[in-house]
Parts: structure tokens; sequence; C-alpha cells
């Protein structure tokens, strides 16, 4: 054994199990940041030992096992929340029997992350960091504050659970209404914030839009029943199918309407129909949902407008959101003819400072034949991308 | 843990037309569930704010003020001191205390220091 291999080995342990392993001392030490010191400190002797002892049978076992000792070193030392001291304290007794298929806990941590307790501000990047492994370095990227502020937001959040005393359990299927909606924000606020890359951006966010996939598909599998995360799933998936389409060449934007479909990643958009197929037959439909289906049909060509306006009618009932009624303002625009759509706009309150709302008045307006600089300048002002900024200058021939 | 429920609730509406056993039923009620959950470790109903004096020190001297610390619509009316595993059990006995419905419970756990 090289110490090159057992590095890659730990590596791979890292990637595939680093959540898992996480998930199942935190719930037993209440306490997320001990677990990952605990973990941390596990990670460091096997890249010290592996070397020279080889690589364990049961590489996650020999790190929980280490993790666990830590875990109760601290507990002796008072260092541990007094409900879980007792716990960690037999677990390390229990040095003969270690863990032989531990279970999966981290649908727990999703919902402890996503606690209403918690600040809503650190549910994402609490979930980032404690199921996926991120740094503090990296989600500050994500979100556009400094590593120093992030970790502060995180060391906060994680001493309120341990303070606190937050339960590390899925909560009971009654209350799971109250509770999932948040973690599904937390969960689409990630691939948003791995979506909507403006200028330099993109390259810190990479792989955001397929952590946040992850972090759905172990929550459609946790909670098989639970049709809105199934739309979630299905929205990523169908909107994160068109990447490929969504810049030409030379790097510039290529709006939907003229994406070439040959380049949308088909298996992608099969799985997103799939699991919205099956999130309909619980007949519980929701805000997912419906922008699942909503992208479903902006995957099919020609376009069925109309279909789209009315699915923006049922999204409305669920997120009455500035959003979404821009979209609908766009889709009867295109259904029912432009007029009608302006005056949707003409209608919404509080749309200054939303690009979308400018965006779509500038479309309308030029099919109606009419010259639309002042809302074009808007876009492009508001626009935080600059290859949609280039695209809308050219559009509307504004220098 | 133990976990502090602090009420802060002014009288709910046609309060003071009821009769004192109706008043006062939700709370006894609230109070048996808990002695009979075992969660129960204290609870006081407290004399009206006006009758509060907050103490300061600055430098070393005393700064004392007629009046509760927080100037906010409710008052604290009262508190209750209850055991439970975690915050989801403490924070489901705060929604189950009579004034839940028309005020606000504070759930703070008590430092086990």
């Amino acid at each position: 054994m090289t110490p090159c291999d057992a590095g890659a080995a730990v590596e791979r342990v890292a990637r595939t199990a680093y959540g898992r392993l996480l998930a199942w001392l935190a719930a037993r030490s209440r306490d997320v940041a001990a677990a990952e010191d605990a973990l941390g400190d596990a990670f460091a002797a096997a890249l010290r030992r592996w070397p020279a002892d080889g690589v364990p049978d049961r590489p996650e076992a020999w790190l929980l096992t280490a993790a666990r000792h830590r875990l109760a070193d601290r507990a002796r030392h008072g260092q541990v929340h007094a409900a879980a001291a007792a716990t960690l304290l037999e677990l390390a007794e229990a040095r003969a029997a270690p863990v032989p298929d531990f279970p999966d806990e981290r649908l727990a941590l999703l919902f402890v992350c996503a606690h209403p307790a918690i600040d809503a501000g650190a549910h994402t990047p609490l979930m980032l960091q404690t199921v996926l492994g991120l740094d503090a370095a990296r989600i500050g990227a994500v979100f556009l504050v400094s590593p120093a502020t992030m970790g502060q937001r995180l060391a906060r959040a994680k001493a309120k659970i341990r303070t606190a005393g937050i339960r590390f359990a899925v909560p009971e299927p009654e209350a799971l209404p109250q509770r999932l909606p948040a973690v599904l924000a937390a969960v689409y606020a990630a691939f948003s914030a791995g979506w909507d890359d403006g200028d330099g951006i993109a390259a810190r966010r990479g792989g955001l839009v397929e952590e946040a996939i992850f972090l759905a598909r172990l929550l459609v599998a946790q909670l098989p029943e639970a049709a809105e995360a199934r739309g979630l799933l299905s929205l990523m998936l169908l909107a994160a199918s068109r990447h490929p389409a969504r810049r030409d060449a030379g790097g510039g934007f290529v709006p939907l309407s003229a994406q070439d479909p040959t380049l949308w990643i088909a298996p992608m958009i099969d799985e997103g129909l799939g699991q919205l197929a099956r999130a309909a037959t619980a007949q519980a439909p929701g805000r997912f949902q419906l922008e699942a289906a909503i992208q479903a049909v902006h995957s099919m060509r020609p376009t069925d407008w109309y279909e789209i306006a009315l699915l923006y009618e049922g999204l409305l009932a669920f997120a009455p959101t500035l959003g979404v009624r821009v979209g609908r303002a766009a889709a009867v625009g295109e259904a029912l003819g432009a007029a009608e759509g302006l005056a949707l706009l003409d209608g919404l309150d509080g749309a200054q400072a939303y690009q979308p709302y400018w965006a779509v008045r500038a479309h309308l307006l030029a099919f109606l034949g009419q010259d639309a600089p002042e809302a074009a300048r808007r876009a492009i002002a508001l626009s935080q991308d600059r290859a949609v900024r280039d695209w809308l200058a050219a559009r509307y021939r504004i220098a | 843990m133990q976990y502090m429920l602090l009420i802060y609730s002014n009288d709910p509406p046609d309060h003071a037309s009821l009769p004192p056993e109706q008043r006062f039923a939700p709370w006894m009620a609230y109070s048996k569930a808990l002695r009979e959950a075992g969660a129960m470790v204290g609870a006081s109903k407290l004399a009206d704010a006006a009758t509060t004096s907050t103490l300061r020190l600055r430098d070393g001297a005393r700064q004392v003020q007629d009046g509760p610390y927080a100037v906010s619509k409710e008052e604290l009316g009262g508190y209750y001191i209850i055991e439970a595993p975690d915050l989801d059990t403490a924070l489901d006995w705060a929604a189950r205390c009579p004034a839940a419905a028309y005020g606000a419970i504070e759930v703070r756990p008590l430092d086990a220091m």
C-alpha cells in the first residue's frame, strides 16, 4: 500500500460517506460541531494510519469507531451536551460491535438544518456543510459573503442546535406538512444559487446544481410518499437538462425559445417526467409539482403556451409570488396575445426592481411592434449576467 | 433538559366578562397536563408589569428603572419551567399553552451549569 493509494481511499470515503458518518455522529452527540471535529480527527488518523496498516475492510466503520472514541473523550471531559453524554460513553464501551450497517440519519439531519428555530439564512449553508461536506469558504462564495462571515453564521446555527437541544429525528408524519417545505426550500435555494450564475460566479458555483439534485434524490428515497419532494426533484432535473443549450459556442446567452433541443440531456428529461408522473399519483399538488409541470411543457416543441398559462394559474394558488405573476403574464402574452400579457404586467405592484418584469415587458411590447427602449434598458441594468446583458442589448439595439 | 416557557400576553378579548372559573379553566387544564406528563418543574403567574423594576449596573453604579426591561405590546405575564428531552418537545408544550393563541411564548433552555 502506497501513501498515495491510502490517500485516495480516504478521499473516496470522504466523498461517498461523509454525510452519512456525520449524520450518525451528530444524531448521537446532538452536537453538529463536535461531530464535525470528531470526524475530522478520524479522517486525519486514517491519513496517518492507513498507509502503514493498509486500508481496513470496512473503512466507514473504522472512521466511525475512531470518531466516536473522540466524542467519548469529549463526553468524559464534560464537553458535550449533558443529555448526550451517557449515550456517547455507552457507544465507546461497545467497541466490540463497530456498528455493522450503521443507519442512514441524513434525513433527520436535513430536518435539523431547516428547523424553524434556526435562522432561515443558515438552512441551506448548514445542509451544504453537514450533508455534503462543503467548507465555509466555498459556501461563502456561493452566497457571496466572506468565508469568515459564513463561518460565523454556521457556528451560530450549530451553537443553537446544541444549546437549545434541537431533536435529531424525522418529524412525525402529522408534522411533516409543516416541516418539509423549509427543507425543500433550502434544497431549491442551493439549486438556484448554482443556476443563476452571474459574472465570474459560475466557476465558484460549479457543481451546486448537482449537489442540490443529490439532496433531492436523498429526500425522495427516504420519503417516497412526499409528492412535493418528487416535484422538486423533477423540477431541477428538467431545468438542468437544458444546461448544455443555455450558451452558444462563444459563451453567448441562448433564450429557451431559441435553444437547440438536440442539445438537451434526454435521460434527465425522461427521469424528470417519470418523477413528476409518480408525484401526480399522490394527488397532492403543490408548488414544486406545478413548476415541474411548466418545465415539462417547455421540454416539448412546439411550446404549448396555453397549457403553460393554465399551469401558472394553478401555481398562483400555491405561490402568489412576484416571479409567478410575471411568469404568468409572459405565458398569457404568448398564449392569448401580447396585449393581455401587458395588462397583467400593468396590474403588478412592486416590480420596479425585478429584472424579469422588464424583460417580459420589452418582449411583449416588441411583439406589438412597439419600441421598448425604456423597458429594455431597465432589464439590462438589472441583469447580473453579462451574457444576458449583451443579448438584450443586441436584440433591442441598445448601445 | 429544562426549558422555561415565558408567557407574553395581555388578557384575551372578553376575558374580564367571563366568570373566574371559565377564565382559569384552560390554565388549570394545561398545568394538569404538564404535571401528569411529569414535565412540570415550576410555574408562576407574575404580578402586573407595572410592579416591575429593572436594574442595571453601569461602571459600578446601580441604575434602577421603574417598569419592565423590554418594551413590547404584550407583557411578561408568567412562566412555566418544564422538563423536556429536546426543544421540539418544549415547543409542543408551548403550543398547548392557552396564551399561545393570543400572545407569545418564549422558549428558553435553562443553563445546565
